[in-house]
């Protein structure tokens, strides 16, 4: 096995015993970042010289007798994490030049440990995609095969974990962006429960709905990166008194008696039957290892995409006002006045999808118009929240697919944004209920596409969710396959 | 004004909490400093920053609603505020919107003439404050001012109750006095700390309230009056020409003293409220209230009605000298021992006075409460005459001393020695025979003609009292 394949514990193995350093490491990585980068457009901006700063001070650490799971260890954050003196874009023409004076909690908190960033990962703008085509830096590519989208809107972080230029990202997940993309790429990735994860810092797409999470190849990488990454910050008024555990201690727990509840609405119309069957097979692997599986229902799912397309834009309207051309963000050159200045800016800075959601948003909060969608839709949301509470009262986790199909190609959802946005019809409940929920490989489709299956929890059962997908990991290959990328296709 | 005609007024009136930062951030709320000085990630709204908020802001709120009696909503809702200012960095406005932190309240006013009228509080809520735009200094371009962005302000809204000029004007007085007795706003009207809008409509006496032009930014007392006068006359000029008001915001400007309107309805922004989800329903507990409830001070009511009890004042010296904490507890200072009616009209007077007149605040007066007890006890003990009195407190005032080394140096003392008046008193009548004489025929008038030689032969010093008694005794003895 090669270095760029390792976990997080066999990286810590091999740095404790002196097989190579974190600078080696680092090098190492860079260098296939910078190989294979151009074929996947995964990195908006490599910070090699920082990174290998950062790394000799983790490798002075190690020699004066530190250790940490994370020591050392290189990741890359999604370009929505602001990073003080490095720019973060958040994949818009709008932030193309944006560098915060500050670190975002969980820029910090992961600094703190020693990891080493090598630089910021391209997304779909302001998280606005399911395809990380709508980013102003261009599209990133399916380590898989490179004709697929990688699911967005964390698809830079889900390819460069799935390629191998770093073990570990982080992500953020509003309406599914950490699990279709994870589901999509063939790698692991939780949506922490809401408050867990500090927003401080994170660039806002709908403050209600957003959360910040790890995305890695393996259940416990995730758990490493949770451990850290969750803590309450006072600095977020929605962070949660108790978001800190521990995440590893429960892992190995086996799911005798584990109460699996599968969800009739999500194996209807539109699954494609090779991800469906793939899903079966992985709930079979539950139900060998011990778990109890049931039917349950969750009758207001149908209506989360369309709630969703309400709130989501409607926050989004509101928190995407401050991007006015005043300050920090692009600025129309020579505008006539005021008015000028604001439409000329957000015109030139926004690319088209953030335009219509903005656009959607503000339709949806207008007078006239707030009962009938935004206050509507936020009793919708109640309905799918009671959905879970009811079904939580009868299982441990919720079991389905992740996506409806594998990925699909560049371009092949573009005129349609409705067919875009259905690609989250699993994934968006959740983000509305404020539940956790995970995405683990759980095989691949004729073509070599891979196929990933959603846990879903109660509030705070991330740990149980972590728990599930690691014992399922002890028993399949999924997330040890890798595919393999050549630098030819750039 | 036709008496057809009865006007209609509300109130809304931002207080500025003068709390030491904001009310969504850690930066300090100080007037004065280098533009964008007091700044931050959260208050510049620079992306991914968040409001956490100051419960100092909280308390304050709480505490103008138990000092109105209002119902102080349990859960409250933070909500957005939409529209685009280059002084508004996020783009929106953090406010309250459908559950403001105090509910109903009501205002117990005092009126010119001595009436009285209870004045009902919608509401009061939170919000934070903009920026500033500065167009002066910069040619052909404004420069943005962020300092004052996300200082916190107490929105207080008044029932359209009001129904002259007059009334508003002491409900914003009263309500002026109360925030500053509370110490939640100190109340600067120049530095908009607290300023005012208010809505107008003119109706028949009975009918349903007409539609109302709402008057912005009135930050003083004599421009509310004015600027509702002015708008009193032009709504019935349009009502009684047939005309018909139209619902809209006007500016006063006080140079030309009129209202000139700034925008219609039709032009009002649409600002797109919804609940912050940045921000937590605010949930007061009851051990917060009451915590709260055991700080207030005693409130201007209360105490007006305790010194006239108390101190045996008129309903007038009383509601002056509680229209501000400050002026109170310096008079209570000095009414310590001493006579209240006299204490009330040497602080009324002669320190008001000497304020004014100087353009100097209570709070940096020259003579302490202490100071001017001592000067009043003085006069109660007949040490010195109250006129006498007036010469040491001028001298206190402009240079400063104290009231018993400047009496002695002086040789101000007052001569009550009966002997030594009585010589003065003999020497006077000895002197004027003609006039004692007279006197004696009947000239009762001439009494004041020797109490004026003798108070003269005594440089002002001798007992204005005893010099009468003993000048009447030594006349009428012949």
């Amino acid at each position: 096995m090669e270095l760029h394949e390792f976990s997080l514990r066999e990286l810590r193995q091999g740095l404790c015993n002196r097989d190579f350093s974190s600078v080696e490491l680092t090098t190492v990585l860079l260098k296939r970042i910078s190989a294979l980068n151009p074929a996947l457009n995964a990195f908006v901006t490599v910070t090699e010289s920082d990174a290998l700063a950062a790394a000799a001070t983790a490798d002075a650490r190690r020699a004066a007798g530190e250790d940490g799971p994370l020591l050392g260890i290189p990741m890359a954050h999604k370009d929505i994490f602001c990073t003080a003196g490095v720019r973060t874009t958040c994949g818009s023409r709008m932030l193309e030049h944006f560098v915060a004076p500050y670190n975002a909690t969980v820029v910090e908190r992961l600094t703190a440990e020693g990891m080493v960033m090598l630089g910021k990962l391209n997304m779909d703008e302001f998280a606005m995609g399911s395809s990380n085509e709508t980013s102003y830096f261009g599209p990133v590519r399916n380590p898989w095969h490179t004709g697929m989208v990688p699911g967005g809107s964390s698809g830079g972080s889900a390819a460069a974990v799935a390629a191998g230029l770093v073990p570990v990202a982080t992500g953020t997940d509003t309406g599914g962006s950490i699990r279709q993309p994870a589901a999509l790429c063939g790698i692991t990735g939780i949506k922490p429960t809401y408050g867990r994860v500090s927003r401080y810092g994170m660039i806002a797409f709908a403050s209600s709905l957003d959360q910040g999470g790890p995305m890695a190849r393996n259940a416990e990488d995730c758990a490493l990166l949770l451990n850290v990454m969750a803590a309450h910050d006072p600095r977020d008024s929605t962070s949660h008194p108790a978001a800190a555990s521990d995440f590893l201690r429960g892992l190995e727990r086996p799911l005798q008696g584990l109460r699996v509840g599968v969800p009739e609405e999500f194996f209807g119309v539109g699954l494609d039957p090779e991800v469906a069957a793939a899903v079966q097979a992985g709930i079979a692997e539950l139900a060998r290892q011990g778990a109890a599986v049931q039917s349950i229902r969750l009758p207001n799912n149908p209506h989360a995409v369309s709630t969703y397309y309400v709130l989501a834009p409607a926050e989004a309207s509101s928190n995407l006002a401050r991007f006015d051309g005043v300050r920090y963000t692009h600025r129309a050159p020579n505008p006539a006045d005021l008015t000028e200045l604001y439409q000329q800016s957000r015109y030139e800075g926004f690319g088209a999808e953030v335009r219509r959601r903005i656009l959607v948003g503000t339709y949806v909060l207008s007078a006239g118009y707030y009962d009938a969608y935004y206050r509507k839709a936020q009793q919708v949301r109640s309905l799918i929240r009671e959905d879970f509470r009811r079904a939580f009262a009868e299982v441990d986790v919720i079991v389905g697919p992740t996506t409806p199909t594998p990925a699909f190609p560049l371009g092949a959802k573009n005129a349609d944004p409705v067919a875009m946005y259905l690609a989250d019809i699993y994934t968006i409940a959740v983000n509305l209920a404020g539940i956790p929920a995970l995405s683990v490989p759980c095989g691949f489709t004729a073509a070599g596409l891979p196929v990933g299956m959603q846990l879903m929890g109660d509030y705070f059962a991330d740990d149980l969710l972590l728990n599930v997908a690691h014992r399922y990991q002890q028993e399949t290959q999924w997330h040890r396959a890798h595919p393999s990328v050549h630098a030819r296709e750039a | 004004m036709n008496m057809d005609w009865e006007v209609v007024i509300g109130l809304e009136v931002h207080a500025q909490l003068n709390t030491i930062t904001k009310i969504f951030c850690g930066c300090p709320t100080a007037f004065g400093a280098e533009p964008n000085l007091h700044t931050c990630p959260v208050c510049l709204a620079m992306p991914g920053a968040l409001p956490v908020l100051n419960g100092a802001a909280v308390d304050k709120a709480i505490a103008l609603g138990l000092a109105i009696g209002a119902e102080l909503n349990r859960h409250s809702i933070f909500a957005r505020k939409n529209y685009f200012y280059p002084d508004l960095p996020k783009g929106y406005q953090i406010s309250q919107y459908e559950l403001p932190v105090v509910g109903k309240g009501a205002l117990t006013v005092q009126l010119p003439d001595g009436g009285e009228k209870v004045v009902g509080v919608t509401r009061a809520h939170l919000e934070e404050d903009a920026g500033k735009s500065l167009h002066e200094a910069f040619i052909g371009q404004s420069g943005i001012d962020l300092n004052r962005a996300g200082t916190p302000l107490l929105e207080i809204v008044s029932e359209p109750d009001m129904r002259s000029s007059v009334e508003a004007v002491a409900y914003l007085k009263k309500l002026h006095t109360l925030v500053r007795y509370l110490d939640i706003c100190d109340g600067n009207m120049q530095e908009g700390s607290f300023r005012c809008d208010a809505n107008v409509s003119l109706r028949r006496s009975g009918a349903p309230y007409g539609t109302r032009a709402e008057i912005k930014n009135l930050n003083s007392f004599r421009f509310l009056e004015k600027a509702i006068e002015y708008e009193i006359v032009r709504q019935r000029d349009i009502l009684e020409s047939g005309g018909r008001i139209v619902q809209e915001t006007r500016l006063y400007d006080a140079n030309r003293d009129e209202t000139r309107s700034m925008r219609g309805k039709e032009e009002a922004n649409d600002y797109r409220y919804f609940p912050d989800p940045d921000l937590l329903p605010l949930v007061l507990d009851e051990s917060r209230v009451e915590r709260v409830r055991e700080t207030l001070p005693e409130l201007p009511d209360a105490r007006r009605i305790r010194f006239m009890r108390q101190y045996a004042l008129p309903a007038y010296d009383a509601g002056v000298l509680t229209a501000g904490r400050t002026l109170a507890d310096y008079y209570e200072q000095v009414a310590v021992g001493v006579d209240g009616k006299l204490a009330a009209n040497w602080v009324m007077g002669d320190l008001l006075g000497a304020l004014n007149k100087a353009g100097v605040e209570l709070e940096d007066c020259p003579v302490s409460a202490g100071k001017l007890r001592l000067l009043v006890q003085r006069i109660e003990d007949q040490t010195i005459s109250g006129k006498i009195a007036k010469d040491i407190f001028d001298e206190l005032f402009h240079r400063g001393g104290e009231v018993d080394a400047i009496i002695d140096s002086r040789g101000l003392r007052q001569i009550t020695d009966v002997a030594a008046i009585a010589a003065m008193v003999d020497a006077i009548v000895t002197a004027h025979p003609q006039q004692a004489a007279d006197f004696r025929a009947g000239k009762d008038k001439l009494l004041g003609f020797f109490v004026g030689q003798v108070m003269k032969a005594s440089q002002g010093k001798a007992n204005p009292d005893q010099v009468n008694a003993i000048l009447l005794e030594h006349l009428q003895k012949g």
